[in-house]
């Protein structure tokens, strides 16, 4: 599942993206460091033998999900906004404690589940020929149902621009 | 050492995901705190393709394309969100939003 240095490299360059994107004051800043982390875990698709989802992880999250989140903030102009009162150190306390606990909780809990050798690579055959066959095969239920959502987002936000504007001309 | 398994990756999505959720715990700004939950949604894509590796099994991957999907339509529904509360307040700061308070 990948060389080790190859793991260890890619796996720094991913938590400082983390952290740089929680404390980076400007949410500019933040954004591309969101963009550096969804590359990098395209980079562990990657060696994952999943290409499919590597790509798709590019175009849809950091092509289009990051520059919906730029065009926002630069639309609000929200990039620098001034820090709030209620913030304080306790607080700060209490959720590194708490997300720390998370996360070693999270890690005894889901190594149960990793049991056993991994399966040779060539027993996953993630080619976006297989990945259609099973899409198009076992899962046509839930992809017919993505669509539905896709939809319900679309026509909700056209509802909402809409009786916005009827409200701002009557 | 020598071998990467799926231990590794279980300890780097437990951290991606809590370093999510201390985002959503410490940040007022809502569009980071949209960011956040990019950011835990990952993790668990991430343990998915790896466990589809682990098990040599397809459908995990199936699994992180329908994630990808309800994702875009959570991001593209709450900026939209965002951007009208906004308009209405002049701030995204969630300290800022108790509109519903009695």
């Amino acid at each position: 599942m990948g060389h080790p240095i190859v793991f260890l490299i890619l796996a720094t360059v991913a938590v400082f993206a983390a952290i740089g994107m929680l404390t980076s004051r400007n949410a500019v800043h933040s954004a591309l460091y969101l963009v550096l982390n969804f590359c990098t875990v395209a980079v562990f698709y990657l060696v994952l033998n999943a290409p499919f989802i590597s790509m798709v992880q590019i175009t849809v999250y950091a092509g289009a999900i990051v520059v919906l989140f730029l065009f926002v903030i630069m639309l609000l102009g929200a990039d620098q906004l001034p820090k709030a009162s209620s913030n304080g150190g306790l607080q700060y306390i209490l959720a590194i404690f708490a997300t720390a606990g998370l996360a070693t909780a999270l890690i005894l809990q889901l190594s149960g589940f990793g049991d056993g050798t991994a399966k040779p690579e060539s027993a996953l055959d993630a080619s976006p020929e297989a990945i259609g066959t099973l899409l198009f095969q076992d899962y046509v239920f839930p992809f017919e149902i993505t669509s539905l959502i896709l939809l319900v987002a679309m026509m909700s936000l056209i509802v909402f621009k809409a009786q916005k504007r009827k409200k701002q001309d009557g | 050492m020598d071998e990467v398994t799926i231990g590794w990756y279980i300890a780097l999505a437990a951290i991606l995901f809590s370093m999510g959720a201390l985002g959503v715990l410490v940040r007022r700004n809502a569009l980071i705190i949209f960011m956040s939950i990019e950011l835990m949604l990952n993790a668990g894509n991430l343990l998915f393709v790896a466990f589809a590796r682990h098990l040599g099994d397809l459908d995990g991957q199936i699994w992180v394309f329908f994630t990808m999907t309800v994702a875009a339509a959570e991001v593209a529904v709450g900026l939209a969100l965002a951007v009208s509360i906004f308009r209405n307040r002049d701030s995204v700061n969630i300290d800022d939003m108790n509109m519903m308070k009695g």
